[in-house]
């Protein structure tokens, strides 16, 4: 930005034709800026991370999570093929490292696709009660208010007893969970926004509410939602581990973290480093999520 | 004054503050000094150092801010040296400090008494009883109705100016040598503001306080101040009394700052503003040697740009006139006195808005136990109460009043986002009274459009110029091919003054004026006949303030645009209109041309608000008109005359019970009042500007050049 | 909040008991014939219609009356009482240790935001919440069970009270939340330290220790108040998990034993007990925060 940016004589009559900046550039820009914040860097680490495993679990040299070979082998234990186990072996025989990264997959998938989904239900309604006022705003939020007074866990544990334990059931009782939760926050960001002077100048150009929303609005809430959506993604990942814990999970015998630990508990001491690792690798991943929301939540205060 | 010992005296003072980009120095080679009883102004705009400075002077700078150079003695000792604990005892009782926000300056929750008596408490030997007299007397000297209520009554419960009040209070109540006044009244509605001015004067002259006032308004400084301090990115670029300065600025920059204020001397035709160019530059883009030169119109290459330069004193005028530029004795008086070249008049054309006894009132439920148990659980605001006024082609209509009048309200009902509750407004002809934004044509809606008065909300952040103003041609203006839609955002960004490439930009990457410009190429993207523009500089600098008025008044005598503007700067108004209106709660007060309205017969309300606007001017004189109390609020106005409870010409009861009626002054020029024409025709002008024989100015600028 | 109480114990009893052949079978086995199963609908008043019978059951359950347990084969609200109060003693202990460490803690690192303190403050809050609480439960199991012994692995109080049973089960409860309401607090009372009224205050040169004490702490405590309330929810979540994982007899693992075996009578009764103590806390945050903010008064 020169001074010649608001020069009043200086610049009269047509400046060259500009060209736009290439898409690249402009997504890169965006991603550097978190550079800035040390605590953002380690949370997108661990995020990425866990990630690259998930992704990369089908072409990684790992054994077959499902089948049993030596049980009780510890930390760097020779397989019967003279592979190397570097986590060991559980009490059926499973390669803990193969079961850890195939958990680390089931899990990402799913609880990314239940987040998605209460997201798209939690904005459209937050949209409405925000934008459109009156009864819209009473019925939506009361709605929510009865969704929000249900403790999470016994929410999830009435849907999944009354509807089965599955995948796509996680996925609606997270969707009951967090789409209220979600609602409340887009609301609360419509309400703020929508005093805003180019909401009122796309209002006297008579767009109609849907474009007000999603092309006025929505954009400009962006931050808050995507620091919303890292803790949620986190919540969510616990969610599933945990009724996975209770035994009302992702159906068995694929891995999960929750099964893992839930497996282990009954056989105490036996089974100490069967429990304590899925727990780490849980942990280290929610720890990511939680420092990268921060980290994002840092970089967009500052800006 | 030189033989007292000063109370506060800055020694090559330096700050800097510590970022992630580094060391920025934010004030550099700052000298004052203070003397009992002095007021020292400091003018500058937003970024120039100015609350920096009077931060130091508190020792107060934050966690990434600190004093890098020079000393600052208060009574001959250095506060750069001294401990937390005698800071803290200077602090609230030698220096006490007022600030801009009254409300967020006050503990939400803790009564205003219990404040107040904080003070002397921690400062004093005295009982708890003592201080709260103590507290309910200051509160009485700051002239506060019922002391006592306030004294209980947390900051909410009580109004803006009252709140302001309260912390000048807190600022008296140990009665410091050394006042530091930070934009004491910007957050406040100018006929408050000209209240509180006359009550830090009045108590600062009784207890013999040395006052420092830091303002961006010239004017004001003019009517606080002894001596004034022109800073300008960071540095003090003149300084000098008042008189000596006013009458003859030396610095390019003063000059241009007086350029930009629309003076009553200014014209808009014969003798426009004449804006500074470019913009301040950022703290770690200064240029080297005069931060002012790339802006300046005298610079010259090898002396303005390669050292630093010293403060000089100017010879031949004030011994403590002094100023930083080494071109000073070079410059020539008359080619240094901006003023713009004159443009031709507009031409004034039929009728296009008609406002015919438009009433707008809001339904406010009140669901508060009160209000059930009464039954009164709906009552309605008047916004608007039988506006009636008429635009003509090409014409500027200003519609001034402070807040709670209903202008902005007006302004809602005419584009459409509110319908009125009843009457007529007729663009053309159509009555748009009724019809909401979605129930009217393309062409209706393309026909009024609107600049927003914030820059830092009036462009979504989320999207690039470019296709901000092209959303508004291919809705408004009706092209669908992308070229041409890219070629239109192109000539309206030229037109507007503005490089090219801005449309990729996202706003952000903007300053607040340049948002200005592309709110007005918004504006006239779909070719409106009539231009709504809602306090469109209010928020912006002086000097970058002139330039935005400039380009609106330029484009709207090149496209023939009806504008309407809204404003509370009767300064600025005077300067842009052909017509004005005047309101107060909801109600005309007055209206008819610029000159009419500068001139009496007079409403008593206009009068007050003519007084209240501080002229950046030594010359002009005015008549002292100071009201009393706070305006009403809308939500519970009085029964008769809006004005009644505040008014200094008031009648009798006929004002407190009966709605005034409205008289004809002269051939469109109305008046709401309840006092009779004939009494209204014999007030004085309020405000007298000298013509060019009685002026000072040639006198002096001739003695100087004699001395010289 | 009685129109959310309604709508919930509606929405459960629809959920719940609109199949009423389906409550038999819950009832008398999976074993039994249809033709049983419609005896027993008869004789306990299954046929009237189902508002009726909503309201009944609402009539019943606002007496105390929440029907015989199926699994237990004992009147509800007599479990239901004594595994409240055994969770009650753990959220007694969880609340009495976490407010005063909580509060501390965020206290003291948003007084200076930024500042060595803070950080390390914030990064163990951060931590301590990121660790689900099975899985704090499995590490700390791993500790102090089996590695170092020092602490029973299950607290089911089989014989009798037990101090050493509950220090797991608080501590991890604790981990959690602790961090959680610390970070609030260090949220609130950092806003709060930057704002003008604290500049105010401190340039009006009184004692730094009555600026934090009268002028910040106040205002800062008013968030973390309506958040500790808030726990309440939280916490009937989160000792689903703990007393499952430690075999603690609390409302809990009740819970959770009664959704395994399909006891409808003792979920229904246990979610109605949990959302009102969680819509009750609510409406007591929402009080709370009335009278302590001075700004809002009806």
């Amino acid at each position: 930005m020169a001074d010649d940016a608001a020069g009043t004589s200086s610049t009269d009559g047509a400046t060259p034709t500009p060209q736009r900046p290439s898409l690249p550039r402009r997504v890169f820009g965006t991603l550097a800026l978190l550079r800035e914040s040390p605590l953002g860097m380690v949370g997108a680490a661990l995020v990425l991370f866990w990630v690259l495993m998930a992704v990369l679990a089908p072409v990684l040299p790992l054994y077959d999570p499902l089948e049993p070979l030596t049980p009780f082998q510890s930390m760097g234990a020779t397989a019967p093929d003279g592979g190397t186990l570097w986590l060991g072996t559980d009490h059926r025989g499973r390669d803990i490292l193969s079961r850890v990264i195939w958990s680390s997959q089931r899990v990402l998938v799913w609880a990314t696709l239940a987040t998605v989904v209460a997201y798209i239900f939690g904005m459209a309604m937050g949209c409405v009660a925000g934008y459109l006022g009156g009864w819209w705003d009473e019925v939506i939020s009361f709605f929510a208010n009865v969704l929000l007074s249900f403790p999470v866990m016994i929410l999830f544990v009435i849907i999944v007893t009354v509807l089965g334990a599955s995948g796509m059931n996680i996925v609606i009782a997270v969707t009951f969970a967090s789409a209220p939760a979600i609602m409340r926050i887009v609301r609360g960001l419509i309400l703020d926004l929508r005093t805003r002077d180019y909401v009122y100048a796309a209002q006297t150009r008579g767009e109609s509410p849907w474009f007000i929303m999603l092309v006025e609005l929505l954009p400009n809430a962006r931050g808050p939602l995507i620091v919303d959506a890292c803790l949620r993604l986190g919540y969510t990942v616990v969610a599933i581990a945990t009724l996975g814990f209770l035994g009302l999970g992702l159906p068995p015998p694929e891995p999960d973290w929750g099964m893992m630990i839930k497996e282990a508990v009954p056989l105490g001491s036996f089974a100490g480093r069967e429990m304590v690792i899925p727990a780490l690798a849980l942990s280290s991943l929610i720890l990511g999520f939680n420092m990268l929301a921060d980290g994002l939540r840092e970089i967009s205060l500052r800006d | 004054m030189s033989d007292q010992t000063p109370v506060l005296e800055c020694k090559n003072l330096s700050i800097s503050y510590y970022t992630r980009a580094g060391e920025i120095p934010a004030v550099v080679d700052f000298d004052v000094t203070v003397y009992p009883g002095e007021s020292i102004g400091i003018v500058g705009e937003s970024g120039c150092g100015k609350s920096t400075v009077a931060m130091a002077m508190m020792q107060h700078l934050g966690t990434n801010g600190a004093i890098t150079g020079g000393q600052i003695l208060f009574k001959g000792r250095d506060m750069t040296q001294m401990t937390n604990d005698e800071l803290r005892t200077l602090r609230g009782s030698e220096i006490a400090m007022i600030y801009q926000e009254p409300f967020a300056s006050l503990n939400p929750s803790m009564k205003c008494g219990e404040q107040l008596m904080e003070v002397p408490l921690y400062h004093e030997d005295i009982t708890e009883k003592e201080a709260r007299a103590r507290a309910r007397q200051i509160l009485d000297d700051v002239q506060l109705p019922d002391p006592d209520r306030v004294m209980d009554a947390y900051p909410h419960q009580i109004s803006g100016g009252q709140q302001q009040r309260v912390v000048i209070a807190m600022g008296l109540l140990s009665n410091p040598s050394l006042l530091l006044l930070d934009e004491p009244t910007t957050a406040l509605d100018v006929t408050v503001e000209a209240g509180i001015i006359k009550l830090i004067a009045d108590i600062s002259r009784k207890f013999n306080t040395a006052q420092i006032y830091i303002s961006h308004n010239l004017g004001l400084i003019l009517e606080t101040c002894d001596r004034v301090f022109v800073m300008y990115s960071g540095e003090v670029v003149e300084e000098g009394t008042i008189d000596s300065l006013f009458t003859w600025p030396r610095h390019p920059y003063t000059h241009g700052l007086f350029g930009c204020i629309p003076l009553p001397t200014a014209d808009k035709h014969a003798a426009p503003l004449k804006p500074i160019r470019g913009q301040l530059p950022l703290p770690h883009e200064r240029p080297s040697g005069c931060f002012f030169n790339p802006r300046c119109d005298h610079m010259v290459p090898g002396r303005c740009d390669t050292t630093l330069i010293p403060m000089e004193h100017v010879e031949g005028s004030a011994k403590d006139h002094r100023v930083r530029c080494c071109r000073w004795q070079e410059l020539d008086r008359d080619a240094a006195v901006p003023s713009g070249e004159a443009k031709p008049a507009a031409e004034i054309g039929d009728t296009v808005l008609n406002v015919d006894h438009m009433k707008k009132y809001y339904e406010v439920h009140d669901r508060s136990l009160k209000a059930i148990l009464s039954g009164q659980t709906t009552r309605y605001v008047k916004a608007n109460q039988d506006l009636n006024f008429s635009a003509r082609k090409g014409e500027t209509v200003a519609i001034v009043g402070e807040s709670g009048c209903g202008k902005s309200t007006f302004a809602k009902v005419l584009m459409g986002l509110e319908t009125a509750t009843d009457g007529a407004i007729m663009v053309g002809d159509v009555d748009l009274a009724a019809l909401g934004v979605r129930d009217r044509s393309a062409k209706q809606i393309s026909a009024l459009q609107m600049v927003f008065q914030n820059p830092f909300d009036t462009l979504n952040p989320s999207h690039t110029v470019g296709s901000q103003i092209g959303r508004v041609i291919k809705r408004l203006a009706g092209v669908d091919d992308d070229e041409k839609v890219r070629e239109r955002v192109f000539e309206l960004l030229d037109i507007v003054k503005l490089p090219r490439d801005f449309y990729y930009r996202r706003p952000r990457q903007l300053s607040g004026g340049q948002k200005q410009r592309v709110g007005i190429a918004r504006a006239f993207a779909g070719n409106p006949e009539m231009v709504i523009a809602d306090e469109p500089v209010s928020a912006l600098d002086v000097s970058v303030a002139a330039a935005v008025t400039d380009l609106l008044t330029d484009i709207q005598r090149e496209y023939q645009t009806t504008l309407l503007f809204i404003s509370h700067d009767l300064s600025v108004v005077r300067y842009l209109s052909d017509a004005i209106v005047v309101m107060y709660l909801g109600w005309i007060m007055e209206r008819g041309t610029t000159e009419q309205i500068f001139q009496p017969p007079y409403c008593p309300y206009t009068e007050a608000l003519l007084s209240a606007v501080p002229i950046a001017d030594p010359e002009v004189t005015k008549r002292e008109i100071v009201l009393e109390g706070d305006l009403p609020s809308v939500m519970d106005p009085p029964k008769g005359c809006p004005f009644s409870t505040r008014c200094p010409s008031r009648i009798g009861e006929i004002c407190d019970n009966e709605p005034p009626p409205q008289q004809e002054a002269a051939p469109g020029h109305f008046i709401t009042c309840h006092i009779p024409m004939e009494d209204l025709k014999k007030v004085e002008p309020v405000i007298h500007v000298p013509t060019a024989d009685e002026r000072l100015h040639s006198q002096k600028s001739d003695q100087a050049e004699t001395t010289n | 909040m009685v129109l959310i109480m309604a709508v919930v114990s509606f929405l459960l009893f629809a959920l719940f008991e609109t199949d009423k052949l389906d409550v038999a079978g819950k009832v008398l086995g999976p074993y039994s014939s249809v033709e049983q199963r419609e005896i027993w609908l008869e004789n306990n008043g299954y046929n009237e219609p189902f508002l009726k019978r909503y309201v009944l059951w609402v009539g019943n359950a606002l007496r105390g009356d929440f029907g015989q347990s199926i699994e237990l084969k004992v009147p509800v609200s007599q479990v239901l009482g004594d595994r409240l109060a055994n969770t009650g003693m753990l959220a007694l202990a969880l609340f009495a240790l976490m407010i005063p460490i909580a509060l501390a803690m965020g206290i003291f690192a948003g007084m200076k935001e930024g500042s060595l303190r803070d950080r390390t403050i914030s990064i163990t809050a951060v931590a301590t919440t990121s660790i689900p609480e099975f899985a704090s439960a499995t590490l700390l199991t791993a500790i102090f069970v089996f590695w170092l012994g020092w602490l029973p692995g299950t607290s089911s109080m089989s014989s009798g009270f037990e101090w050493q049973q509950l220090v797991l089960p608080v501590a991890v409860l604790l981990l959690y939340d602790v961090g959680y309401v610390a970070r609030m607090t260090r949220a609130s009372m950092a806003e709060v330290m930057t704002s003008q009224y604290v500049r105010t205050a401190i340039l009006k040169g009184i004692p730094y220790r009555r600026v934090v004490l009268k002028h910040a702490l106040r205002n800062a405590l008013i968030a973390p108040f309506t958040v500790i309330m808030l726990q309440l929810n939280w916490l009937l979540s989160g000792v689903i998990v703990v007393e499952v994982f430690f075999a603690y007899k609390g409302f809990g693992s009740l819970l959770y034993d009664a959704a395994l075996f399909g006891d409808i009578y003792l979920i229904e009764a246990c979610t109605l007990v949990a959302v009102f103590v969680a819509v009750f806390s609510q409406f007591i945050s929402d009080v709370g925060y009335t009278l302590l903010n001075p700004r809002i008064r009806f």
